[in-house]
């Protein structure tokens, strides 16, 4: 089909396509199994030029945008979702830098993101701070020069490897949201500690950590926007990266769909293929419909965001609800085809099934999504007659 | 650094299908892919340059559709391209051939290291490296497994593999090299690659342009007849020890001597 994609576009999916396919392929079986972290992968898209497709040329990247890192992030999807999320939570790090970093922040940062140099975090979950982001109990402190920050920060995808995180802190815990401000953190600055590596139930390559702030001394350089930006810069990368994680999602469902296909094809039950069975054909019918119509609007809310669409945030939020909660129903019902073949861990779908869950969880639950749309509609059905 | 590449574009092996009249390979319908030995060659090529600069150009003949090959060896890394392409070399067997890219390496000039994969895997012959530098008067390494050492402009050690073990040499360059899949493994293309790939410009070559006879080209030059294809029958099997556990390591390492495995 012809989405539309340039000629660098399509580069992009053919080598996302034959890197997972012929180097992450072979070993994400191994990687679930041992939950180890895919540095060989990584290598293999940073040599590829694949971590710098979102970043501009002037920073050391390629120039393009939310689409390219959908287009990327679902072909790797479609053959593991640890690996994938490993890759695009690069992107979530990076975002915050690259809307609202000063030139020099920029310039310092960027560059090693765009290569795949550095590995990037993105870190505002804590204990106690998940759906309600304006509750961050992380504390900076203005100290001449640096802030000081304490507390913890809990669940970091990339967290144990990033080189560069951006961490959000409040320095007024009474004014809620006006108080939050980000900031960007390396990882050997003093008093910056990892806490344990969580196990988990899918995606279970990628690396999940608790990160430790003991007056941790972070240059005032390295605040990004003011202080009490920090809300703001949270919620504007989210609308960038939401549709990351509907082309996660949509990957992981085509890949489930595509072995349920393939076992549909040779399993032979009542003396023939039970994909000449019409209660399997709808069942792969629906899926393919709905990963189809996912998949377009993960393209359109992508090139929304690129356009710096009013309409970004409202359809991202679409894209990355849908197109995780298609990802769910499609995983399901892949599995349901496969049978107990599907409940083996010896066969690949029942990682798709686990994998799949996290998308309609993180980066803003489902729920969340659902506020965010609402809030959309109440605000553009103010002016209706 | 000049590094030249000669590589060929064959098609994509699993299902190879022979004219029974003409005894030649049918190419029609089939994909077609950079014969997979000259990827390493391309490879090679390209650490060279890493490691001392400069450029590597590859080189093909073949029909216009070639084209496609020398650009997949741009995405592996390459940085020029040539295409000899002429009705004039059409049905040059190994010996032609090779006069043909040795004349296009004579143009291109000031070469230090030409690189050729084995063999070509349609054909098998191994020939045309050989050819090549014998036309121009080099030293040629065939089966290069390893480059050990290179003093750019001077000379260069390598291993070359034998039936049992490997050989190390030492050539002065320039000097002709053929490489075996032992050598290294071909990178992926990147973005960056790619794009270039994409952009590169095609230098096309015709017979009269590296002053190539007719009578040294083509059919004319290529004194090589196919008389006959056939499957050769399958190797025997080897031989299987019998005895006592130690008479038979005995009789295995008396063969192993014998064969000055060990």
């Amino acid at each position: 089909m012809d989405y539309g994609f340039t000629e660098q576009q399509i580069m992009i999916r053919d080598l996302a396509r034959q890197i997972a396919e012929e180097k992450v392929l072979p070993i994400r079986a191994e990687l679930d199994e041992k939950e180890e972290f895919p540095f060989e992968a990584m290598n293999a898209l940073a040599d590829a030029d694949l971590f710098g497709i979102y970043i501009p040329e002037a920073y050391g990247g390629f120039g393009g945008g939310a689409l390219e890192l959908c287009i990327a992030t679902e072909e790797i999807s479609r053959i593991c979702g640890g690996v994938a999320v490993s890759y695009a939570a690069n992107a979530l790090g990076a975002y915050p830098i690259l809307l609202h970093g000063t030139e020099e922040q920029k310039q310092k940062y960027l560059p090693d993101i765009a290569a795949g140099r550095k590995f990037c975090a993105f870190a505002l979950t804590e204990p106690n701070v998940g759906s309600d982001a304006s509750a961050v109990e992380t504390t900076a402190k203005r100290d001449g020069d640096y802030y000081i920050l304490n507390g913890s920060k809990q669940w970091i995808t990339n967290g144990g490897v990033a080189g560069t995180l951006t961490v959000m802190a409040t320095v007024n815990k009474a004014k809620g949201a006006r108080g939050l401000t980000a900031f960007i953190v390396e990882s050997g600055m003093p008093g910056f500690t990892l806490g344990k590596k969580e196990k988990k139930l899918g995606i279970r390559c990628s690396d999940t950590r608790v990160l430790y702030f003991d007056n941790c001394r972070v240059p005032a350089a390295n605040r990004l926007g003011r202080e009490g930006d920090g809300f703001r810069v949270a919620m504007n990368t989210f609308d960038c990266s939401r549709p990351g994680i509907g082309a996660q999602a949509v990957g992981i469902a085509q890949g489930a769909y595509e072995e349920a296909v393939k076992f549909a094809k040779t399993r032979e039950q009542f003396g023939q293929k039970i994909i000449g069975f019409q209660a399997i054909q709808h069942m792969l019918a629906d899926m393919a419909t709905q990963i189809e119509a996912a998949r377009l609007l993960v393209y359109q809310a992508a090139r929304e965001v690129d356009k710096n669409s009013k309409d970004g945030p409202k359809i991202s939020a679409m894209a990355k609800m849908y197109a995780s909660d298609v990802a769910m129903k499609v995983t399901t019902d892949a599995l349901q085809i496969c049978g107990g073949a599907g409940y083996m861990r010896e066969y690949p779908v029942e990682k798709y099934f686990r994998d799949a869950k996290i998308t309609q969880i993180y980066e803003g639950t489902n729920q969340i999504q659902r506020n965010v749309i609402a809030l959309s509609i109440i605000r553009e059905s103010r002016d209706w007659k | 650094m000049r590094i030249v590449v000669c590589i060929k574009q064959v098609p994509d092996v699993t299902d190879v299908k022979i004219n029974p009249q003409t005894n030649t390979l049918i190419r029609e319908g089939v994909p077609s892919i950079i014969n997979p030995f000259d990827t390493y060659a391309i490879e090679e090529g390209v650490r060279l340059r890493e490691k001392f600069g400069g450029t590597v150009i590859v080189l093909t003949m073949g029909p216009p559709q070639a084209e496609t090959a020398l650009r997949q060896a741009v995405e592996a890394g390459a940085d020029e391209m040539i295409l000899l392409s002429d009705r004039a070399f059409a049905g040059s067997d190994t010996l032609a051939t090779s006069y043909a890219l040795a004349a296009a390496i004579r143009k291109i000039g000031n070469v230090d290291i030409i690189l050729c994969g084995k063999q070509a895997m349609d054909g098998d012959t191994g020939q045309v490296g050989p050819g090549i530098a014998e036309f121009l008067d080099l030293p040629l390494v065939t089966y290069v497994k390893k480059i050990e050492e290179v003093e750019p402009g001077k000379r260069i050690r390598v291993e070359a593999m034998n039936d049992y073990g490997y050989n190390v040499y030492e050539a002065p360059l320039p000097c002709v090299m053929t490489v075996v899949k032992e050598i290294n493994e071909p990178r992926m293309p990147s973005l960056r690659t790619k794009m270039k790939a994409k952009s590169a410009k095609l230098t096309t070559w015709k017979a009269e342009d590296i002053g190539a006879p007719p009578e040294r080209i083509g059919l004319a030059g290529s004194p090589t007849a196919v008389w006959k294809i056939f499957t050769p029958k399958p190797r025997s099997g080897g031989e299987i020890l019998h005895g006592s556990i130690s008479e038979m390591a005995d009789q295995l390492y008396a063969k192993l001597k014998e064969r000055l495995v060990i």
